[in-house]
This record gives structure tokens, C-alpha cells and sequence, in this order.
């Protein structure tokens, strides 16, 4: 069984990969692009919001010079080969007639990545047509709710990997790939022609088949040997890296999106947001409701909160622990799913480290709020998540902004290490 | 296939400068987890560091080959007392991740486009080099196949690896290095006996960390560059992986397991690429039988710490862990 269990990820993904590949170039404009992991793009539209075709747009960063031709829907994609600082520059003669940039809008202009492997360059056209200047206050705004939506995405994943440490003790490295597996699942699903909403239940389901393969087949046989939880960890970072590059060897090194994966903005009153984004805040905000409830008010809640209190205690008081740790593996799993969803929305795209690079943020925010409980989880994920996209508001580079975050952690546990809401006598 | 080219290209590895270089950074983990229990996951850091710290000085500021050398050392020591300060009192799972999220940050700011003039972000330094090889006492010619270049940063990174497992190993049959080993046993016992630990600990983790900057100087000499990609949290794993193959409570395991780890993956290689190219495996293009060694890598990892947790020659009372 032990053994059999990286085989046995290799099959499931062997089943999917053959459709995953057939029908991967679908949602990108310019197929040639797909051989770059990094690409610039954006929509083109005027400002009755029709989408503008066959404008050429060129990047240029030292020798490399890529150029791309807007498509039907006014999308346009550059790959590029490294994330780094590019002149972007749209060719106003290829602009339909009567269309023009709007005043204020800079061509060409320096854009830079930060973080993510897509880098969106927005254009607004139109006669006469000013692009309000953001100011301070709203900038704030923008960025707190942006950071609030991001924050919940990361505690959907917190919430899992603090209810698996919480009752079993193991720091799961692997829980940036449950993340991956999710959002490459909803986007193999899509690409097959299933629609959106059944692509995205089968990935959830795929996502809590995951974590209970990983909790049948490796961890609970780990845990009847008595594995101490530093064997169990390293053994987690080598199915993290097993599983990353076997994603990678099916899904292959390019970014991918998933249907609508772009949209405008739209204005809620003082705030500004892609419906995407409202969506990933409202669909998280709710979930996480619902587990609390769970976790709190139902037998079954307080028997997980039993068992990561004391799992001798729980076993003697009638609680079946194994049943409790495979639904946790099992929620968590989806919970990680869910949030790979969310976050290939929000950066936008899919590719097959997407989880890795967000791992240390949910760590982040599990450590923040105090390891194994499942609040402090969630909140410590809101604070990551906001202050990550608060500190670009004051001044720190988009391309350090995760930075910030890991130093908020350690200097947390400079002064208190059990976290926001863990209790002392956890930090030995 | 050419199996002569298979083997020679296996052997190649087995005294190339990045195997010298895994095997000083793998026994600074040594150091660290094998002998003092601190479960440090930042050794990808400690390495960036070493090299960043040697490239920029020796870019930026001019200075001589010695110079930079030592300023790459004090940079990695003072890494060091920054990571020990807050976490080292701290269980061992923070530990992890806080040294994880240090080497991350080293790493980002090393990208970041904000200090391109200093560090080049993305693309990184190159042209640090000529102080090195200004020191090769080799004229030119063939010295066992390779040039003189080639053959100074191997009798240089060997000679280095060789100087180190017997520091280590004097250092962990001292006094010294029995009250590490009581730390790594039992932290209160230590305590008791009116030990500092925290102290000790952290002269630790000093040691290692100075090991794995001088890995990173190595690791980067040969190459001509330093470039942030390198130095991921893959490159810890990488190490953790050579660690656990050798032994981690041992001096030459490091060594060893870093040997076989690239020889392992240099033959698995070189006969997935022979299988491609003689039209044996159609199934695989070879920039997926690239992919297939960090899969290889990643199973037996767990496959070690399961079935072998001591490694190929380790002892295994001396685990770190019960």
C-alpha cells in the first residue's frame, strides 16, 4: 500500500492527461506563445465596450521583442521568456478608425511583473475620455478588499492544513500541490468540453479523492508505525516534489486559464473589483461560515475538535479518531481545491507551481494565527492576505510584496510564537 | 545507446564541482539537523547568500578574491544569528518553516527589480570570477581530460569538502560537539547540567550555515554566474535528499549521498535520453524526462525516510528523531 501510493497518483493522473493535452491551446489567442511560462496580456476594448480585433501590440525587455495581434474578443496575449521589467507599446495605426487612446493613457509604458506568471496591461480608448487618476484613499480601498478576497482564498487552504495539523501533528508540506491539483483538475475538466459547473464540482471531488488516497495509502499506514512527525514532514516536502512534477510532466510548464478568467471591473459603490474577485470573496466568506457552524455546533465538529485537542482522550471517549482524521483529509482536500480554484482566478491563471508559490503564505497564516487552530488559521490568512496587497499601496515593489508577509511571520513569533490565538504551552 | 558515454558521463559527475558543492552545503545540514537536531529547510539561503554575498562584493565594491571570500562568510554568519534569534528557541516544525520563509525572502530580494544595479535580479551576475581563477597554480594544459580551469575548481572544491569533514569531524568527537549531540537527545538534560543551549545551538547553526555559503561560492565558480532561480526551495530539498541518502549523524555521508545523487541522476538520465532518442520510449519527450528526476527525486525521499531513515551509513540510534 505504502509503496504503491506514488504509482498510484501517476495512474490517476495518466487517466487524465491524455484529454488535458489534447485540447490544451483553447482559451489563448496566439498558440505560439505557449512555449513561454510568462506571458503580458489584456483586453481591448472601446468605450462602448466592444472588443477591438486586429491591433498589434509589441513588448520589448533588451534583445527579446515579442508582438502580438488582438483577436476577435479583443484579447491579446504576449509570451515572454523571463518576469521582468518590458516596454509594452500598442500600434495606433492599427486601431479602427475613430478609435483613440484615451488622454493620460501612457504608450508605450514600463510595465513589471510581480509574482505571477501573467501580467494584465489594460489600455482605455475612447474620444475625450480622462482615465481617473486613483487616488490614496480609494487606491486603499481597492487594495483592502482585493486583500481581504485574497486572504479568504488563502484560509480556505489554512483551514485544512491547521485541521490536519491540528489532529494528527504533521506540517504538510503537500498542501500547496492539493492546492495545483484543484485548479489543473478544474481546468482538465473545462478543457474537455464539460460545463463550468460540473468541471468545477469533479475538480472539489477530485481535490477530497486526493486527500483520501494521501491519508489511506501513506499517511494513516505512516502513522500505525509510529512515524514521528519529523520523518512524516520530510516525507510530505518528497510527495510535494513527486507530485509538482508530476503535474508538471502532464499539464506541461505553460500558464493556463480557465473560462472567464477575465473581466472587467465593475463599481460597488466606493469600490472597484472584477466580478471574479467578488465572487472568490462571497464563495470563500461562505464556506468558511459554514465550516465554523460545523466545527462548532454538530457532533461531528466537536469530535474533530476532540481529537485535535487530545487524541488518546478522544479515542478513550468513544470517538472513532481514524473516521475523524479521514474526513479531515478528506475536507481539507477539498477546502484545498476550492482554493486553487479561487487563486487561479485572482493571479489569474493556471500553471503547475501556482500552490508552491502561495505555500509559505498559507503557512503564513496558519503560524500567524497559532498552529492547529483552525480560527487563528483563518484569521491569520485575512492579515497575510491584506497585508500583502496593502504593502504595494505604501510604497514596497509589487515584486517584493510577498516579502513582507514571511517578515510579519517571523517577527510574530519573535514576540509571540503560539501565534494570534494559539496557547502557550503549544511551543515547546 | 552509447553506454561508454552513459558511464563516463556518471563518472563525471561523481567529482564535478556541484557534487563538492552539495556535499560541503548537505554536511552543513549535517551540522545543523544529523547533530543538533535543528530541522533547518533554508539551507537553498544560506547558499544564496554565500554566492550573492561573494558576487557583489567582488562586483560592486572591487575587492580582492580573499576579500569577498570573507565577506561572504560574514554575511552568511550574520544570516545566521538573524535566523537563530527569534526561531531557535522555538519547536522544531517553526523552525522549518521559518527558515523556509527566510531562504524565500533571500530569494525575492535578490529577484526584485528594485536592486537590479546590485544584484541584477532575474538574470542575476555574472563576470565574478577572474580573481579565482587568477590564483590557478596549474599552467595551461590537459590534466586528466579537463582544462586547467576546470581541474583548479575541483582540486579547490575537493581539497575544500575534504578540509571540512575534518573540522566536522573533530568538532563532533570534542567536548563541543558531545554537548550538541545531548541538545539533539534530550534539550532539559542538557539544560540541567547547567549547559546553555541556546548558545550552542546557535553556534550550530553558524557552522552549517558558513558550510553552506561556501557551498554556494563553489556551487557558483564554475558556472561564471549566480542567478536567484538556483536557489528555490528545490535546491534545499535537493540537499535534504543527499543528507538523508548518506547518513545524516555521519561525516562522509553528506558526501556520499551527494555522490550518489548526482551519479544516480546523471545515469538515469543519460539512459531515459538513449531509450528517447533510439525511438524505445515514444511515450516521453526528453524535456519531460527532465521533469522525471525531481519526480525520482521527490519518490525516494520518501521512500528513504519510510524504509531507511538512517541513511546508507548511518547508525540508527543516532537519529535525530525517534
Amino acid at each position: 500500500m505504502l509503496v504503491a501510493f506514488p504509482a498510484f497518483i501517476i495512474a490517476i493522473l495518466l487517466v487524465l492527461a491524455p484529454a488535458s493535452q489534447a485540447t490544451s491551446p483553447a482559451p489563448s489567442p496566439s498558440p505560439s506563445d505557449q512555449n513561454f511560462q510568462n506571458a503580458i496580456s489584456g483586453f481591448l476594448r472601446d468605450d462602448t465596450r466592444a472588443p477591438l480585433a486586429g491591433v498589434t501590440i509589441t513588448a520589448k525587455s533588451g534583445d527579446f521583442t515579442g508582438t502580438a495581434e488582438s483577436s476577435e474578443n479583443g484579447s491579446w496575449r504576449i509570451g515572454v521568456p523571463v518576469q521582468g521589467t518590458y516596454e509594452v507599446e500598442l500600434d495606433e495605426s492599427t486601431l479602427p478608425d475613430g478609435i483613440k487612446l484615451a488622454d493620460g493613457q501612457e504608450n508605450p509604458r514600463t510595465v513589471t511583473f510581480s509574482q505571477t506568471s501573467n501580467l494584465s496591461v489594460i489600455f482605455a480608448f475612447g474620444k475625450g475620455i480622462v482615465v481617473q487618476e486613483q487616488n490614496f484613499g480609494q487606491n486603499l480601498l481597492n487594495r483592502l478588499v482585493a486583500g481581504l478576497s485574497f486572504g479568504l482564498l488563502l484560509a480556505l487552504a489554512a483551514v485544512g492544513l491547521s485541521l490536519i495539523f491540528g489532529t494528527t501533528g504533521l506540517t504538510n508540506f503537500a498542501h500547496g500541490e492539493m492546492v495545483t491539483l484543484g485548479a489543473v483538475l478544474a481546468f482538465a475538466f473545462s478543457s474537455i468540453g464539460l460545463p463550468f459547473w460540473l468541471a468545477m464540482i469533479l475538480a472539489l471531488v477530485g481535490g477530497g479523492l486526493f486527500g483520501y488516497a494521501q491519508d489511506a495509502g501513506l499517511w494513516r499506514p505512516l502513522r500505525r508505525r509510529g512515524t514521528g512527525l519529523v520523518p512524516m514532514m520530510i516525507v510530505s516536502i518528497g510527495l510535494a516534489l513527486a507530485v509538482r512534477y508530476v503535474i508538471q510532466l502532464f499539464f506541461g510548464g505553460a500558464t493556463q486559464q480557465l473560462p472567464f478568467a477575465q473581466s472587467a471591473e465593475i463599481q460597488i459603490g466606493p469600490v472597484s473589483i472584477s466580478p471574479n474577485n467578488l465572487w472568490s470573496l462571497l464563495i470563500s466568506a461562505v464556506v468558511i461560515g459554514i465550516l465554523g457552524v460545523v466545527l462548532l455546533k454538530t457532533r461531528l465538529g466537536k469530535a474533530t475538535r476532540a481529537v485535535a485537542d487530545n487524541p488518546a482522550l478522544a479515542a478513550a471517549s468513544g470517538i472513532d479518531v481514524d473516521g475523524v482524521i479521514r474526513l479531515v483529509w478528506i475536507v481539507g482536500g477539498v477546502l484545498a481545491s476550492l482554493g486553487g480554484i479561487l487563486w487561479a482566478y485572482y493571479r489569474p491563471g493556471v500553471t503547475f507551481d501556482m500552490g508552491s508559490q502561495i505555500l509559505l503564505l498559507i503557512f503564513a497564516g496558519v503560524t500567524l494565527g497559532g498552529l492547529g487552530t483552525v480560527f487563528g488559521a483563518l484569521i491569520g490568512s485575512v492579515v497575510v492576505g491584506i497585508f500583502v496587497e496593502l504593502t504595494t499601496v505604501f510604497g514596497l515593489a509589487a515584486d517584493l510584496k510577498y516579502v513582507g508577509a514571511l517578515v510579519i511571520m517571523i517577527v510574530v513569533l519573535l514576540f509571540r510564537p503560539q501565534g494570534i490565538l494559539g496557547r502557550r504551552e503549544r511551543v515547546g | 545507446m552509447d553506454y561508454g558515454f552513459v558511464f563516463s558521463s556518471a563518472l563525471g559527475e561523481l567529482f564535478s564541482p556541484t557534487t563538492a558543492a552539495y556535499a560541503l552545503a548537505a554536511l552543513g545540514l549535517a551540522v545543523h539537523f544529523g547533530y543538533s537536531g535543528l530541522l533547518n529547510f533554508g539551507q537553498a539561503g544560506f547558499m544564496a547568500v554565500g554566492a550573492y554575498g561573494f558576487a557583489i562584493s567582488t562586483l560592486t565594491f572591487g575587492v580582492p578574491f580573499f576579500i569577498g571570500l570573507l565577506i561572504a562568510i560574514i554575511c552568511s554568519v550574520i544570516f545566521a544569528l538573524i535566523l537563530g534569534i527569534p526561531t531557535l528557541r522555538l519547536r522544531a516544525d517553526y523552525l522549518a518553516i521559518v527558515t523556509i520563509a527566510a531562504a524565500e525572502i533571500v530569494r525575492y530580494i535578490v529577484t526584485t527589480n528594485q536592486l537590479t544595479s546590485v544584484t541584477g535580479s532575474a538574470n542575476g551576475l555574472a563576470a565574478f570570477e577572474g580573481g579565482f581563477y587568477l590564483l590557478n597554480p596549474f599552467p595551461e594544459g590537459s590534466y586528466m581530460g579537463m582544462n586547467n580551469r576546470d581541474f583548479f575548481i575541483r582540486v579547490v572544491g575537493w581539497s575544500l569538502v575534504a578540509l571540512c569533514c575534518v573540522l566536522v569531524w573533530l568538532l563532533m568527537r570534542s567536548p563541543w560537539g558531545r554537548v550538541l549531540k545531548g541538545i539533539r537527545e534530550d534539550e532539559n538534560a542538557v539544560r540541567s547540567l547547567g549547559k546553555n543551549v541556546y548558545a550552542y545551538k546557535m553556534q550550530a547553526l553558524i557552522i552549517g550555515g558558513v558550510l553552506g555559503a561556501l557551498a554556494g561560492m563553489i556551487f557558483t565558480l564554475p558556472r561564471g554566474a549566480v542567478q536567484p532561480a538556483n536557489y528555490g526551495t528545490e535546491l534545499t530539498f535537493f540537499l535534504w535528499t543527499c543528507l538523508l541518502l548518506g547518513g545524516m549523524a555521519t561525516v562522509l555521508g553528506p558526501v556520499i549521498g551527494a555522490m550518489i545523487f548526482w551519479v544516480v541522476l546523471s545515469l538515469t538520465q543519460s539512459f531515459l535520453y538513449g531509450l528517447i532518442e533510439s525511438g524505445a520510449v515514444t511515450w516521453l519527450t526528453t524535456v519531460q524526462a527532465g521533469q522525471l528526476r525531481y519526480i525520482l527525486v521527490g519518490v525516494a525521499l520518501m521512500l528513504l525516510m519510510i524504509f531507511r531513515p538512517q541513511g546508507v551509513f548511518g547508525n540508527k540510534k543516532e537519529l535525530a528523531f525517534a
